[in-house]
């Protein structure tokens, strides 16, 4: 099924791009054919994203050469690069991890914005219509075409900007992380599509890093790994453990989770109800216990409630409607430094945002939690020498990897600002512990050093929320998986992928089960 | 085509933006200054001799440092927790208001009572002015540029009130002047046949003060972490409101200390005039110095000398003093677009072609 004999539609040669000191993208060679899939593998900052963008005139190469099938001959000619209009005149089209859609247009406004003249008298947009209704029927990719995007779903949205590249006649398909914001059942279907799509001709490039949407739907996989292509080969001939080594360039085994006996619960919810912030969804009579000694997993699709919960236990909202017990008592107060109080260590989403002070030191982020602890502070001056000794020795046990406690955090890598925030969360032994997307945007060494600390905690006693929107990272961290979806958690039954999916799309546990 | 592209300044470059934003300045200004007919040569020469020409020259600009070091940390301080607070003229106001009426005989005591009594007249004066901007911000997230810009207005206004009602001067003659402030409540001149007061050593403790303040305390941390990601502080549990409050409340009584020093120190009465804009020029004072404390006393010099050189030259030469005020102002321009170029490079770039300018 793989065509290998098609005409190449696309050749890239020599990709080079360098940020400052980082080479992103090393010498970059790859190959489309007409009517293949091609996956783009490779983990968090390997250069996936730096290489679609070169090609779709974004970014401009350092050097390096684009060729494109332009035209009805088929033959191939050179793309000028660093241009996205020309880009789009050959043919290709690019679906961004995030929409790039104006929420209070329609659909049919945001596929037509930037196809039709900027000045024109009057809009043609039946035509426009029909040639859309035409590849609906085709592609199977239906929206309602008048609804404001703003009240589409993550998935229809999805479908829009498909839609908006397939309008312009694209030949080429790029997306980045198309099944980022999918529940697994949507991500079938959308797959599905893509391969019928491929059947008629089109060619497919799709960012990722889940292996097991890799393995189903791909024709070719193509592995980066720290900006060079380290691996290209047929998906049908590939295997699994193959591909994790070349993405990570090492053998890596997920840490193991001995069986363990909970204890007290050490965080409960019940019947919890708060609005969520910024129109976001809140919870709604939502009940919880985690125990000491336990990892529970809260599954969903991101945008179901999962931002509330995380400001509750961190202490940045209160419930309006409920109780929140922590080894069942009320907090004093609603507020991080009563829930820091209570032996709540919190692990934010955004880490760049909530996790660290970027132009502050890594010693002082270390302590930022604690700033009233007497082997922080004395009279209200900070003991700089015990601090600064404390945070090397913390730089050290968990492998923060910088410019010392005296750099800045911003200097810091993801995953080392991410090993920063381990310290801080783990050298205070909490009792409960809030890992929201804790391993987001890390590489597979540092997550599995995540991975690691959150499973010494729990051997150690504490409890943990973890909440993620990677069901495979739930399934391998997990004692017990809850399931989010408009705000309600419902325990899943079993730790069952396919049931799991059915109950972030919103089917009952009996239901799905 | 011209891109933009962010870097991280050396330490080097970043202490060169101030020095060359001032240079820039002063070349900058004799665009005017040739336009207005003078002989360049002559005029910078007075500038210089105004500025370093004599003993008393000296003294002069260290005296009119005094209130912008003052204000300068005024504004530093407050910036460096977001919270920008444009008030300090009025804050200033405020505080040389409250000096005036403590000094001129509301109280009377030994000295040892009263200078520290008119001081911190005028600093709870100066916090009390910024704490209602500052309230408001917090609450209900009203813009404090805003709110303190136009305070100072409403301030001025009320102290010319003052000034021309309860407060005038009885043996003025008709003046809108206060009563003179009582010698005991007078801060001590510092040399012979100079205007050289207390307020300088003072304001310099200051300075280190609020350097030990920021970089050593807890309290500075917390104003650094508010200022600097005001979401992470509040997620390590700082509470970002009282901090912003404290941090509000010191800069304007800095301000306001700046206002009673210039009252108990220098003129010895509060008029309408007392500052030729040393609020707005503080802000100045502190975006030369990157906020940093000790900075403020270097930058706030440097416009002090602008202030003195460019009077004493535009009184030799028949040029408008607002000169001085030009060079300033062109300072805070230099220093700003400087920050800008320190913090990007550009690079030029052909589109359409791979490798060139990369």
């Amino acid at each position: 099924m793989p065509p290998t004999d098609a005409p190449h539609v696309l050749r890239l040669r020599g990709l080079t791009k360098r940020f400052g000191p980082v080479l992103a993208n090393d010498s970059i060679d790859l190959d489309l054919r007409r009517g293949e899939i091609l996956a783009l593998l490779g983990e968090n900052g390997a250069g996936k994203t730096t290489l679609m963008n070169m090609l779709f005139g974004h970014y401009l190469p350092d050097s390096g050469a684009i060729e494109v099938a332009d035209g009805a001959d088929g033959a191939l000619r050179a793309l000028p690069l660093g241009r996205p209009q020309a880009a789009l005149r050959a043919g290709v089209g690019m679906v961004h991890q995030h929409f790039t859609l104006a929420l209070n247009l329609s659909a049919l406004d945001n596929i037509l914005l930037g196809a039709e003249p900027l000045f024109a008298l009057r809009r043609r947009t039946g035509a426009a219509r029909r040639k859309i209704d035409a590849i609906m029927a085709r592609t199977g990719l239906n929206v309602d075409l008048d609804a404001p995007v703003g009240r589409l779903t993550v998935g229809e949205r999805q479908r829009v900007e498909i839609l908006k590249a397939l309008y312009r006649d694209a030949r080429i398909l790029v997306l980045d992380e198309p099944t980022a914001v999918l529940t697994p059942q949507e991500a079938d279907g959308l797959f599905q599509t893509l391969g019928a799509m491929a059947r008629e001709g089109l060619s497919v490039i799709f960012i990722s890093h889940k292996l097991r949407e890799v393995l189903a739907f791909s024709h070719r996989i193509a592995v980066l790994r720290h900006g060079r292509k380290v691996g290209e080969m047929r998906t049908d001939e590939a295997d699994l453990p193959a591909i994790a080594r070349m993405m990570v360039g090492q053998d890596v085994e997920s840490p193991p989770r001995p069986p363990m006996t909970p204890g007290e619960p050490v965080l409960e919810l019940r019947e919890v109800t708060l609005a969520g912030a910024g129109g976001r969804a809140g919870l709604r009579g939502a009940s919880l216990r985690v125990h000491a000694r336990e990892i529970v997993g809260v599954a969903g699709v991101s945008g179901n409630g999962q931002a509330a919960l995380a400001a509750l236990v961190s202490g940045l909202a209160a419930p309006e409607k409920g109780e929140l017990l922590l080894r069942g008592a009320a907090p004093a107060r609603f507020d991080p430094a009563a829930m820091i109080a209570a032996g709540v260590g919190r692990i934010p989403e955004d880490r760049h945002h909530d996790g660290v002070v970027g132009s502050m030191t890594l010693a002082e982020n270390l302590i930022i939690e604690r700033l009233d602890d007497p082997a922080v502070s004395r009279a209200g001056f900070l003991r700089r020498g015990r601090i600064r000794a404390e945070a090397e020795r913390a730089c050290a046990a968990y492998d923060v990897r910088g410019q010392g406690p005296d750099g800045a955090a911003r200097l810091l890598s993801g995953g080392n600002m991410q090993k920063l925030i381990l310290a801080r969360v783990f050298e205070r032994a909490p009792d409960l512990i809030l890992a929201n997307q804790p391993t987001r945007g890390l590489d597979l060494g540092a997550a599995n050093e995540v991975a690691r600390r959150l499973l010494e905690a729990r051997a150690r006693g504490a409890g943990v929320l973890l909440i993620s929107e990677d069901l495979d990272e739930i399934l391998a961290l997990s004692d017990r998986v809850v399931v989010m979806h408009e705000g309600r958690l419902t325990e899943a039954p079993a730790r069952d992928r396919a049931q799991i999916g059915l109950m972030m799309a919103g089917r009952g546990a009996e239901e799905a089960a | 085509m011209i891109r933009v592209e962010p870097r991280t300044p050396s330490r080097a470059l970043a202490a060169a933006v101030p020095v060359l934003s001032a240079a820039a300045a002063l070349a900058l200004a004799a665009i005017p200054l040739a336009l207005a007919g003078a002989d360049l040569a002559e005029a910078y020469a007075l500038m210089a001799k105004g500025v370093f020409g004599s003993r008393f020259a000296l003294s002069e600009t260290l005296t009119r440092a005094t209130p912008l070091i003052l204000t300068g940390l005024a504004a530093a301080l407050a910036f460096r927790a977001r919270l920008w607070n444009i008030g300090g003229e009025g804050q200033l106001y405020l505080g040389a208001l409250a000096a005036a009426a403590v000094g001129s005989g509301a109280v009377s005591g030994p000295s040892w009572l009263l200078i520290p009594l008119v001081l911190a007249a005028g600093a709870a004066a100066g916090a009390a002015g910024m704490a209602g901007p500052a309230w408001l911000k917090i609450r209900f997230g009203a813009d404090e540029v805003v709110t303190t810009l136009l305070m100072n207005f409403v301030v001025i206004l009320f102290v010319q009130m003052m000034l021309e009602g309860p407060m005038q001067d009885p043996m003025g003659m008709g003046w809108p002047q206060s009563a003179p402030v009582l010698d005991e409540a007078t801060l001590p001149r510092l040399a012979e046949r100079t205007r050289l007061h207390a307020g300088l050593p003072i304001a310099l403790a200051l300075v280190v003060a609020a350097h030990v303040a920021l970089s050593r305390t807890v309290w500075g941390l917390k104003i650094r972490a508010v200022g600097e990601n005001a979401a992470a502080a509040r997620h390590a549990g700082i509470p970002v409101g009282r901090t912003l409050m404290s941090a509000a409340l010191v800069s304007g009584a800095l301000a306001g200390l700046a206002g009673a020093g210039e009252v108990a120190g220098l003129k010895g009465y509060l008029t309408a005039d007392l500052s030729p804009g040393y609020g707005y020029a503080g802000i100045v004072a502190a975006m030369l110095a990157g906020l940093s404390p000790l900075g403020v006393a270097a930058s706030a010099a440097y416009i002090a000398a602008v202030f003195v050189g460019a009077d004493s030259m535009s009184r030799a030469l028949g040029v408008s003093n607002y000169l001085a005020d030009l060079v300033v102002a062109l300072s805070l321009l230099s220093v700003l677009v400087g920050g800008f170029f320190a913090r990007n490079r550009l690079v030029a770039v052909r589109a359409g072609k791979a490798g060139e300018g990369a």
